[in-house]
């Protein structure tokens, strides 16, 4: 973001198209300019917007057959398995709490770890070979990464089955609800902490190598300035992804939790995405699960603001600076 | 940086052996999964379901799969998404982003406000259903690719990249006479290959990848791209039976479940260099980083 952005706009419906002649002659100059924003504007107005539009059905109680339009305002009566706390709704709201925490705590820290670890190789041809592996499976689909978890794991999978032949028990963790979360966090992990670690590795990268110098000459050991130098130098993207994981501390994998959710059962795996859409689409109750929805981004939105107003607090430029106009 | 502190030796074995087991726990399955399609049925018993090094190697399991019936539908639906979404994607998001690149275009202002602000609210599941369903697009491959078209990250990467574009460059070639669409022809997408290929690279890989969104609007398992095929018959473990591969002796479950996985991994492994290859630190503290 060469020039920094201002802050979030709240205008939600803007002409594609200039308006008639206020300047004619710039319109005119940047006829190719202005035809070229067109279609990924329309698409961006259609996809995204639209659908933001759509969110009234919040306050509706929508009944398919007299459409959006025509069903009736019910106010906030939609919101009540909120504010009164439905069991289903706390339950979804209690496992999406607990695995946010796994994953701020663990998910968000070991790449850290990893990039630390690797930064310190000697050998660039084997931090190069290192990255190229542990970022794989970012480009992988959740279905192909709990397919192969499945397969290794499972009941008849092969690390069961030399137990089993070597009379050591076997270990239950696929489709298993008391290890759910646990399971979820290490597939996460597997999935994820190589790709969040090459964003560590290319700030570690541009860390001053004469700061290095400068500590070992005054006599710093390696965890010293790991302390003094290496983690000062992480701080702003560390801040900046934290503040990006905030904006979406409440979506805990939707996909990779509705592909397992059959086989541990709702209690252990219900989370808000997911209650909206097995309440929503598959109970048809499309009030309450955009309600849910709704209330689900906007304290998504929240968190970001108010992280990134902290991170201004603490001196960080966060995810865009303060215009100073 | 040599003047980092050299480790004492039992950390050094220590951090190697950490390494070894990370980088182990990623291509071992890999090469289980490969290696068990193309095994034997035998083997496949002997080995527990699982097999690392095959005795003997066969193709039954691809041929079976690959003579008929539902996997090659689904590769060639998931080829169409994937191949015709990219091309959007790459067209719109460039174009977008170009627009927005020149400080000085009618209507920028706005136009950048909404991407950015897209960035932030990201509509519901039910809204999204509903306006899909609003312009009918239920049940067809429209509903997978249009609204993933544009993504605003993308656009905003790709446009701090167009700014970066000295105005010096484009301003003598208008001199010259070049309009803006031969300026965007000619100096600056030749100038933003390795961007753009990164760029195309990732977008290829999501629809690719699309699955909820196919679950979602895809109702006809007719239509089903490979991603849905997956869950039915390998996370779901449905079994596959002669209607849905070719006629003939089926090949052992395992096998086909493997060779399922493989197929739908190796697009993904195929262009993994070219993504590591444009994948400089350039593009990605760009996006990390403004």
């Amino acid at each position: 973001m060469g020039q920094p952005l201002s802050g979030p706009a709240t205008a939600v419906d803007e002409p594609p198209a200039p308006p008639p002649p206020p300047q004619p002659a710039k319109v005119r100059r940047d006829r190719f300019l202005l035809w070229a924003m067109l279609p990924g504007l329309g698409l961006l107005l259609t996809f995204h917007y639209l659908p933001l539009l759509g969110n009234v059905i919040a306050f509706k109680d929508f009944q398919p057959y007299l459409g959006l339009g025509g069903s009736p305002w019910v106010g906030l009566e939609n919101f009540r398995v909120i504010v009164e706390g439905d069991p289903l709704f706390l339950t979804a709201l209690g496992n999406t709490l607990v695995i946010m925490l796994l994953q701020i705590g663990i998910v968000f820290t070991l790449p850290i770890a990893l990039a630390l670890l690797l930064d310190s190789m000697i050998s660039e041809r084997l931090k190069r070979v290192v990255q190229t592996i542990l970022y794989l499976p970012h480009f992988l689909s959740w279905v192909i990464v709990i397919s192969i978890f499945n397969e290794l794991l499972g009941g008849s999978g092969p690390i069961n089955t030399f137990l089993r032949q070597h009379d050591l028990g076997t270990i239950d963790i696929i489709g298993n609800a008391a290890v759910f979360k646990e399971l979820i966090t290490g597939q996460v992990l597997w999935k994820e902490a190589g790709w969040a670690m090459i964003l560590f590795l290319a700030a570690l990268s541009r860390i001053d190598p004469e700061l290095y110098e400068a500590s070992a000459v005054d006599g710093a050991g390696r965890l010293r300035q790991i302390w003094h130098v290496t983690l000062p130098g992480l701080r702003s993207v560390i801040v900046l992804l934290l503040i990006l994981r905030l904006g979406d501390a409440l979506t805990v994998g939707f996909e990779q939790i509705i592909l397992q959710q059959q086989a541990v059962g709702i209690a252990a795996s219900e989370v808000l995405d997911t209650y909206v859409y097995n309440n929503g689409i598959v109970q048809s109750d499309w009030g309450v699960s955009a309600a849910v929805g709704l209330v689900k981004g906007i304290v998504g939105v929240a968190l970001v603001l108010g992280a990134n107003r902290l991170a201004h607090a603490f001196g960080e430029a966060g995810l865009y600076r303060r215009e100073a106009r | 940086m040599s003047a980092k502190a050299a480790p004492a030796p039992p950390i050094r074995a220590l951090k190697g052996v950490v390494l070894t087991v990370c980088c182990a726990l990623i291509v071992v399955p890999f090469v289980g999964i490969i290696s068990t399609s193309l095994s034997t049925r035998e083997q496949i018993v002997r080995s527990g379901g699982f097999v690392i090094i095959p005795d003997e190697i066969t193709f039954a399991a691809y041929r079976a799969l690959f003579t008929g019936g539902v996997v090659p539908r689904a590769v060639a639906v998931s080829m169409f998404i994937t191949i015709v979404g990219t091309a959007l994607s790459l067209a719109s998001t460039t174009l977008l982003a170009y627009g927005l690149s020149r400080p000085h275009t009618r209507a920028h202002r706005p136009v950048l406000m909404l991407v950015v602000a897209a960035l932030l609210f990201t509509p519901g599941i039910i809204p999204a259903y509903l306006t899909i369903d609003l312009l009918g697009l239920i049940n067809s491959y429209w509903a997978v690719i249009l609204p993933a078209v544009v993504s605003a990250f993308n656009v905003v990467i790709l446009r701090a990249f167009f700014m970066e574009i000295p105005a010096e460059l484009l301003e003598s070639a208008r001199i010259d006479g070049a309009s803006d669409g031969q300026i965007f022809a000619r100096i600056v997408l030749p100038l933003s290959k390795a961007v753009l290929s990164v760029i195309g690279l990732f977008y290829a890989v999501g629809y690719w990848n699309a699955f909820f969104s196919a679950l979602l609007y895809l109702n006809d398992s007719a239509k089903w791209p490979i991603q849905l095929v997956l869950r039915t018959y390998v996370v779901n473990q449905q079994q596959l039976g002669v209607d849905q591969v070719g006629t003939g002796s089926l090949p052992p479950q395992e096998a086909l479940q493997m060779a399922i996985l493989v197929i739908s991994i190796v697009p993904i492994l195929l262009i993994y260099p070219f993504i590591q290859r444009h994948f400089t630190k350039g593009v990605l503290v760009g996006a990390v980083k403004g």
